[in-house]
Protein backbone atom coordinates (compact mmCIF):
# COMPACT_ATOMS: atom_id res chain seq x y z
CA UNK A 1 0.00 0.00 0.00
CA UNK A 2 1.10 3.58 -0.93
CA UNK A 3 2.53 4.57 2.58
CA UNK A 4 0.80 7.86 2.50
CA UNK A 5 -2.91 6.29 3.02
CA UNK A 6 -1.12 3.64 5.02
CA UNK A 7 0.02 6.25 7.94
CA UNK A 8 -3.78 7.22 7.95
CA UNK A 9 -5.41 4.34 8.32
CA UNK A 10 -2.82 2.89 10.84
CA UNK A 11 -3.07 5.63 12.93
CA UNK A 12 -6.97 5.15 12.77
CA UNK A 13 -6.53 1.78 13.80
CA UNK A 14 -4.34 3.16 16.63
CA UNK A 15 -7.48 5.32 17.70
CA UNK A 16 -9.64 2.87 18.06
CA UNK A 17 -8.19 0.57 20.33
CA UNK A 18 -7.16 3.53 22.38
CA UNK A 19 -9.45 3.96 25.62
CA UNK A 20 -8.45 6.99 27.41
CA UNK A 21 -5.12 8.10 26.05
CA UNK A 22 -2.35 8.45 27.53
CA UNK A 23 -0.29 5.12 28.78
CA UNK A 24 -2.95 3.24 27.65
CA UNK A 25 -2.11 3.72 23.57
CA UNK A 26 1.56 2.57 24.14
CA UNK A 27 1.30 -1.09 23.98
CA UNK A 28 -0.76 -0.60 20.83
CA UNK A 29 1.92 1.66 19.09
CA UNK A 30 4.29 -0.88 19.88
CA UNK A 31 2.00 -3.90 18.30
CA UNK A 32 0.97 -1.45 15.12
CA UNK A 33 4.28 1.24 14.54
CA UNK A 34 7.16 -1.16 15.85
CA UNK A 35 6.10 -4.80 15.07
CA UNK A 36 4.30 -4.70 11.92
CA UNK A 37 5.09 -1.55 10.19
CA UNK A 38 8.69 -1.16 11.39
CA UNK A 39 8.44 3.15 11.08
CA UNK A 40 10.04 3.34 14.30
CA UNK A 41 12.31 1.84 17.05
CA UNK A 42 11.27 0.91 20.47
CA UNK A 43 13.94 3.68 21.60
CA UNK A 44 12.57 5.77 19.36
CA UNK A 45 8.96 5.34 20.60
CA UNK A 46 9.87 5.92 24.00
CA UNK A 47 11.97 8.85 23.28
CA UNK A 48 8.76 10.37 21.21
CA UNK A 49 6.57 9.30 23.71
CA UNK A 50 8.54 11.19 26.79
CA UNK A 51 8.85 14.14 24.33
CA UNK A 52 4.74 13.93 23.80
CA UNK A 53 3.94 14.14 27.38
CA UNK A 54 5.94 17.41 28.48
CA UNK A 55 4.55 19.24 25.07
CA UNK A 56 1.85 20.98 25.05
CA UNK A 57 -1.58 18.75 23.31
CA UNK A 58 -2.65 15.40 23.91
CA UNK A 59 0.00 13.10 24.31
CA UNK A 60 -1.18 10.49 21.04
CA UNK A 61 -1.47 13.69 18.78
CA UNK A 62 2.11 14.45 19.64
CA UNK A 63 3.23 10.92 19.49
CA UNK A 64 1.35 10.64 15.97
CA UNK A 65 2.98 13.24 14.71
CA UNK A 66 6.36 12.52 15.50
CA UNK A 67 6.11 9.03 13.87
CA UNK A 68 4.43 10.28 10.73
CA UNK A 69 6.77 13.18 10.30
CA UNK A 70 9.72 11.00 10.36
CA UNK A 71 8.53 8.74 7.81
CA UNK A 72 7.02 11.32 5.32
CA UNK A 73 7.66 14.50 6.65
CA UNK A 74 5.37 17.20 7.34
CA UNK A 75 2.74 15.78 5.29
CA UNK A 76 3.51 12.52 6.75
CA UNK A 77 2.82 13.91 10.37
CA UNK A 78 -0.43 15.82 9.47
CA UNK A 79 -2.00 12.68 8.07
CA UNK A 80 -1.20 10.56 11.31
CA UNK A 81 -2.75 12.99 13.54
CA UNK A 82 -5.23 13.14 10.87
CA UNK A 83 -6.10 9.19 11.05
CA UNK A 84 -5.09 9.33 15.16
CA UNK A 85 -8.61 11.53 15.63
CA UNK A 86 -10.87 10.20 13.08
CA UNK A 87 -12.16 7.54 14.92
CA UNK A 88 -13.23 9.96 17.64
CA UNK A 89 -15.31 12.58 15.45
CA UNK A 90 -17.14 9.48 14.13
CA UNK A 91 -17.62 7.84 17.18
CA UNK A 92 -18.65 10.77 19.26
CA UNK A 93 -20.78 12.86 16.42
CA UNK A 94 -22.59 9.29 16.49
CA UNK A 95 -22.41 9.33 19.85
CA UNK A 96 -23.70 12.38 21.11
CA UNK A 97 -26.71 12.83 19.11
CA UNK A 98 -27.86 9.74 20.90
CA UNK A 99 -27.37 11.37 23.96
CA UNK A 100 -28.60 14.84 23.09
CA UNK A 101 -32.07 12.64 21.88
CA UNK A 102 -32.76 10.66 25.12
CA UNK A 103 -30.95 13.05 28.04
CA UNK A 104 -34.51 14.39 28.99
CA UNK A 105 -35.26 10.90 29.87
CA UNK A 106 -35.52 10.18 34.22
CA UNK A 107 -33.09 7.07 33.65
CA UNK A 108 -30.38 8.76 31.51
CA UNK A 109 -29.95 11.65 34.03
CA UNK A 110 -30.07 8.78 36.97
CA UNK A 111 -27.24 7.29 35.16
CA UNK A 112 -25.10 10.77 34.49
CA UNK A 113 -25.99 11.19 38.08
CA UNK A 114 -23.98 7.82 39.01
CA UNK A 115 -21.25 8.48 36.22
CA UNK A 116 -20.30 11.75 37.09
CA UNK A 117 -19.83 10.29 40.69
CA UNK A 118 -17.37 8.13 39.43
CA UNK A 119 -15.76 10.68 36.82
CA UNK A 120 -14.97 12.91 40.35
CA UNK A 121 -12.89 9.53 41.39
CA UNK A 122 -11.15 9.28 37.76
CA UNK A 123 -10.00 12.75 38.12
CA UNK A 124 -9.34 12.31 41.86
CA UNK A 125 -6.79 9.13 40.94
CA UNK A 126 -5.57 10.93 38.38
CA UNK A 127 -4.33 13.96 40.24
CA UNK A 128 -3.20 11.50 42.59
CA UNK A 129 -0.66 9.47 40.05
CA UNK A 130 0.69 13.23 38.72
CA UNK A 131 1.21 14.37 42.20
CA UNK A 132 4.16 11.59 42.76
CA UNK A 133 5.81 13.03 39.53
CA UNK A 134 5.35 16.89 39.90
CA UNK A 135 5.35 17.39 43.25
CA UNK A 136 8.90 16.34 44.47
CA UNK A 137 10.20 19.06 46.63
CA UNK A 138 8.60 22.25 48.49
CA UNK A 139 9.31 24.84 45.71
CA UNK A 140 6.68 22.26 43.65
CA UNK A 141 4.30 21.67 46.54
CA UNK A 142 4.29 25.73 46.57
CA UNK A 143 3.54 26.05 42.93
CA UNK A 144 1.07 22.99 43.25
CA UNK A 145 -1.13 24.50 46.15
CA UNK A 146 -0.56 28.35 44.51
CA UNK A 147 -1.90 26.69 41.47
CA UNK A 148 -4.68 24.95 42.63
CA UNK A 149 -6.26 27.34 44.73
CA UNK A 150 -5.62 30.78 42.19
CA UNK A 151 -7.49 28.37 39.55
CA UNK A 152 -10.23 27.56 41.80
CA UNK A 153 -11.18 30.52 43.83
CA UNK A 154 -10.64 33.03 40.65
CA UNK A 155 -11.61 32.94 37.04
CA UNK A 156 -8.18 33.87 35.72
CA UNK A 157 -7.42 31.85 32.57
CA UNK A 158 -5.25 28.61 32.75
CA UNK A 159 -3.02 29.98 30.00
CA UNK A 160 -1.34 32.38 32.73
CA UNK A 161 -0.68 29.87 35.62
CA UNK A 162 1.22 27.91 32.60
CA UNK A 163 3.15 30.46 31.48
CA UNK A 164 3.84 31.87 34.99
CA UNK A 165 4.74 28.15 36.51
CA UNK A 166 7.04 27.81 33.48
CA UNK A 167 8.85 31.07 34.20
CA UNK A 168 8.86 30.08 37.79
CA UNK A 169 10.24 26.69 36.62
CA UNK A 170 13.21 28.90 34.99
CA UNK A 171 14.39 31.32 37.67
CA UNK A 172 13.99 28.24 40.28
CA UNK A 173 16.33 26.08 38.95
CA UNK A 174 18.40 28.25 37.92
CA UNK A 175 19.07 29.76 40.56
CA UNK A 176 19.68 26.97 42.52
CA UNK A 177 22.64 25.50 39.70
CA UNK A 178 23.91 29.04 40.44
CA UNK A 179 24.56 28.46 44.31
CA UNK B 1 -18.30 33.92 14.21
CA UNK B 2 -18.66 30.88 16.44
CA UNK B 3 -16.98 28.64 14.34
CA UNK B 4 -13.87 30.95 14.64
CA UNK B 5 -14.04 31.50 18.06
CA UNK B 6 -14.63 27.74 18.87
CA UNK B 7 -11.20 27.01 16.64
CA UNK B 8 -9.82 29.56 18.99
CA UNK B 9 -10.65 28.57 21.73
CA UNK B 10 -9.61 24.95 21.39
CA UNK B 11 -6.12 25.74 19.79
CA UNK B 12 -5.55 27.81 23.18
CA UNK B 13 -6.14 24.69 24.55
CA UNK B 14 -4.23 22.57 22.22
CA UNK B 15 -1.62 25.00 22.84
CA UNK B 16 -1.40 25.26 26.97
CA UNK B 17 -2.55 21.92 28.10
CA UNK B 18 0.46 20.45 28.90
CA UNK B 19 0.67 16.24 29.91
CA UNK B 20 -2.50 15.21 28.60
CA UNK B 21 -5.80 14.60 27.89
CA UNK B 22 -7.06 15.49 31.89
CA UNK B 23 -5.14 18.65 31.16
CA UNK B 24 -7.80 20.36 29.19
CA UNK B 25 -10.30 20.10 31.48
CA UNK B 26 -9.47 23.31 33.12
CA UNK B 27 -9.86 24.88 29.92
CA UNK B 28 -13.41 23.72 29.19
CA UNK B 29 -13.72 25.10 32.41
CA UNK B 30 -12.93 28.16 31.50
CA UNK B 31 -15.10 27.94 27.91
CA UNK B 32 -18.13 27.33 30.66
CA UNK B 33 -17.90 30.33 32.13
CA UNK B 34 -17.04 32.40 29.30
CA UNK B 35 -19.36 31.23 27.05
CA UNK B 36 -22.41 29.87 28.75
CA UNK B 37 -24.55 29.62 26.23
CA UNK B 38 -22.27 27.32 24.40
CA UNK B 39 -22.08 24.68 27.64
CA UNK B 40 -22.50 24.54 31.46
CA UNK B 41 -19.82 23.72 34.16
CA UNK B 42 -22.36 20.74 34.91
CA UNK B 43 -21.92 19.28 31.33
CA UNK B 44 -18.20 19.41 31.82
CA UNK B 45 -18.63 16.18 33.86
CA UNK B 46 -20.82 14.25 31.32
CA UNK B 47 -18.37 15.22 28.30
CA UNK B 48 -15.37 13.67 31.14
CA UNK B 49 -16.97 10.36 31.43
CA UNK B 50 -17.74 10.55 27.21
CA UNK B 51 -14.84 10.73 26.41
CA UNK B 52 -13.23 8.16 29.02
CA UNK B 53 -16.06 5.54 27.94
CA UNK B 54 -15.19 5.92 24.11
CA UNK B 55 -12.53 4.41 21.83
CA UNK B 56 -10.00 7.77 21.16
CA UNK B 57 -7.78 9.39 23.46
CA UNK B 58 -9.76 11.32 25.88
CA UNK B 59 -8.60 14.79 25.26
CA UNK B 60 -9.84 14.58 21.56
CA UNK B 61 -12.61 13.07 22.28
CA UNK B 62 -13.78 15.74 24.29
CA UNK B 63 -13.02 18.34 21.76
CA UNK B 64 -15.42 16.82 19.51
CA UNK B 65 -17.96 16.48 21.68
CA UNK B 66 -17.96 20.11 22.64
CA UNK B 67 -17.78 21.17 19.21
CA UNK B 68 -20.49 18.62 18.54
CA UNK B 69 -22.75 20.05 21.16
CA UNK B 70 -21.69 24.23 20.33
CA UNK B 71 -22.45 23.56 16.55
CA UNK B 72 -25.35 22.14 17.30
CA UNK B 73 -26.87 24.80 19.24
CA UNK B 74 -26.37 27.01 15.78
CA UNK B 75 -28.41 24.39 13.77
CA UNK B 76 -28.87 20.74 12.47
CA UNK B 77 -26.93 17.97 12.19
CA UNK B 78 -24.31 19.54 9.80
CA UNK B 79 -23.72 22.31 11.85
CA UNK B 80 -23.12 20.21 14.81
CA UNK B 81 -20.64 18.01 12.85
CA UNK B 82 -18.55 20.57 11.51
CA UNK B 83 -18.27 22.44 14.67
CA UNK B 84 -16.66 18.48 16.04
CA UNK B 85 -14.54 18.74 13.02
CA UNK B 86 -13.56 22.66 13.61
CA UNK B 87 -12.98 21.96 17.48
CA UNK B 88 -10.53 18.75 16.89
CA UNK B 89 -8.50 20.15 14.13
CA UNK B 90 -8.14 22.90 16.53
CA UNK B 91 -6.81 21.38 19.18
CA UNK B 92 -4.37 19.19 16.84
CA UNK B 93 -3.10 22.24 14.94
CA UNK B 94 -0.67 23.46 17.75
CA UNK B 95 0.37 19.88 18.32
CA UNK B 96 1.15 19.64 14.83
CA UNK B 97 3.44 22.79 14.39
CA UNK B 98 5.02 22.64 17.82
CA UNK B 99 6.30 18.59 17.07
CA UNK B 100 7.33 19.36 13.15
CA UNK B 101 9.58 22.33 14.46
CA UNK B 102 10.70 20.10 17.73
CA UNK B 103 11.66 16.95 15.51
CA UNK B 104 13.68 19.16 13.62
CA UNK B 105 16.29 19.70 16.55
CA UNK B 106 15.01 16.57 18.37
CA UNK B 107 18.04 15.97 20.67
CA UNK B 108 19.07 19.05 22.06
CA UNK B 109 15.20 20.18 22.98
CA UNK B 110 15.79 16.90 25.41
CA UNK B 111 18.79 17.74 26.90
CA UNK B 112 18.01 21.84 26.93
CA UNK B 113 18.56 23.01 30.61
CA UNK B 114 15.65 25.88 30.12
CA UNK B 115 13.39 23.19 28.61
CA UNK B 116 13.99 20.77 31.49
CA UNK B 117 13.82 23.33 33.89
CA UNK B 118 10.47 25.00 32.66
CA UNK B 119 8.85 21.63 33.31
CA UNK B 120 10.29 21.68 36.48
CA UNK B 121 7.24 24.53 37.03
CA UNK B 122 4.72 23.48 34.42
CA UNK B 123 4.19 19.94 36.26
CA UNK B 124 2.86 20.88 39.53
CA UNK B 125 1.04 23.43 37.47
CA UNK B 126 -0.96 21.20 35.19
CA UNK B 127 -1.42 19.11 38.41
CA UNK B 128 -2.77 22.19 40.33
CA UNK B 129 -5.11 23.09 37.13
CA UNK B 130 -6.55 19.07 37.35
CA UNK B 131 -6.94 19.57 41.35
CA UNK B 132 -8.67 22.46 40.47
CA UNK B 133 -11.33 21.28 37.99
CA UNK B 134 -11.69 17.80 40.02
CA UNK B 135 -12.93 20.02 43.07
CA UNK B 136 -15.21 21.64 41.29
CA UNK B 137 -16.96 18.61 39.65
CA UNK B 138 -16.55 17.22 43.46
CA UNK B 139 -18.52 20.12 44.65
CA UNK B 140 -21.37 20.10 41.92
CA UNK B 141 -21.85 16.84 42.53
CA UNK B 142 -21.33 15.68 46.18
CA UNK B 143 -22.89 18.10 47.39
CA UNK B 144 -25.98 19.96 46.19
CA UNK B 145 -23.86 22.90 45.72
CA UNK B 146 -22.75 25.08 43.28
CA UNK B 147 -18.59 25.22 41.89
CA UNK B 148 -17.74 27.31 44.20
CA UNK B 149 -19.13 25.02 47.27
CA UNK B 150 -22.04 27.75 48.11
CA UNK B 151 -25.48 25.33 48.71
CA UNK B 152 -28.07 25.51 46.07
CA UNK B 153 -31.06 24.58 48.86
CA UNK B 154 -31.70 26.10 52.09
CA UNK B 155 -31.46 23.96 55.10
CA UNK B 156 -28.86 22.77 57.27
CA UNK B 157 -25.73 21.90 55.63
CA UNK B 158 -26.35 18.07 56.02
CA UNK B 159 -29.34 19.08 53.22
CA UNK B 160 -26.48 19.75 51.11
CA UNK B 161 -24.55 16.08 51.10
CA UNK B 162 -25.54 14.14 48.47
CA UNK B 163 -25.16 10.87 51.02
CA UNK B 164 -26.09 8.52 47.92
CA UNK B 165 -23.42 10.40 45.77
CA UNK B 166 -20.66 10.06 48.58
CA UNK B 167 -21.46 6.10 49.57
CA UNK B 168 -20.85 5.11 45.66
CA UNK B 169 -17.79 8.04 45.37
CA UNK B 170 -16.01 5.78 48.50
CA UNK B 171 -17.13 2.40 46.92
CA UNK B 172 -15.49 3.47 43.40
CA UNK B 173 -12.19 4.81 45.42
CA UNK B 174 -11.49 1.43 47.14
CA UNK B 175 -12.28 -0.39 43.77
CA UNK B 176 -9.36 1.63 42.41
CA UNK B 177 -7.42 1.93 44.45
CA UNK B 178 -7.22 -0.73 47.65
CA UNK B 179 -8.64 -3.98 46.23
CA UNK B 180 -6.35 -5.84 43.79
CA UNK B 181 -8.21 -7.67 41.77
CA UNK B 182 -9.98 -4.55 40.67
CA UNK B 183 -7.75 -1.86 40.86
CA UNK B 184 -6.22 -2.50 37.53
CA UNK B 185 -9.42 -2.51 35.51
CA UNK B 186 -10.17 -0.56 32.57
CA UNK B 187 -11.71 2.59 33.79
CA UNK B 188 -14.85 2.32 31.01
CA UNK B 189 -16.07 -0.53 33.87
CA UNK B 190 -16.07 1.54 36.77
CA UNK B 191 -18.37 4.40 34.49
CA UNK B 192 -20.87 1.81 34.02
CA UNK B 193 -21.11 0.25 36.81
CA UNK B 194 -21.85 3.43 38.31
CA UNK B 195 -24.78 3.96 35.63
CA UNK B 196 -26.49 0.83 36.35
CA UNK B 197 -25.79 2.17 40.06
CA UNK B 198 -27.55 5.55 39.65
CA UNK B 199 -30.58 4.33 37.67
CA UNK B 200 -31.20 1.63 40.27
CA UNK B 201 -30.70 3.99 42.77
CA UNK B 202 -31.96 6.96 41.30
CA UNK B 203 -28.93 9.45 42.07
Amino acid sequence: MNIYPDLFLTFAKVGVMTFGGGYAMLPILQREVVDNKGWATEEELMDYFAIGQCTPGIIAVNTATFIGQKNKGIAGGILATLGVVFPSLVIISLLAGVITTFSHLAWVQHAFGGIRVCVCILILNAVAKLLKKAVIDVPTAVIFFVVAFGSYFTSLSPVLFIVLAALAGIVLKNMGVRK
Amino acid sequence: MLYLRLFYEFFKTGLFAVGGGMATIPFLYDMADKYPDWFTRNDVANMIAVGESTPGPIGVNMATYVGYITGGSMGGLPCAILGAVIATLGLVTPSIIVILIIASFLKSFRDNRYVDSAFYGLRPASTGLIAAAGLSVVMSNLFFADALGRPLGQGSILDCINWKGWVLAAALWILTNQVKQTRKLHPILFILASAVVGILWGM
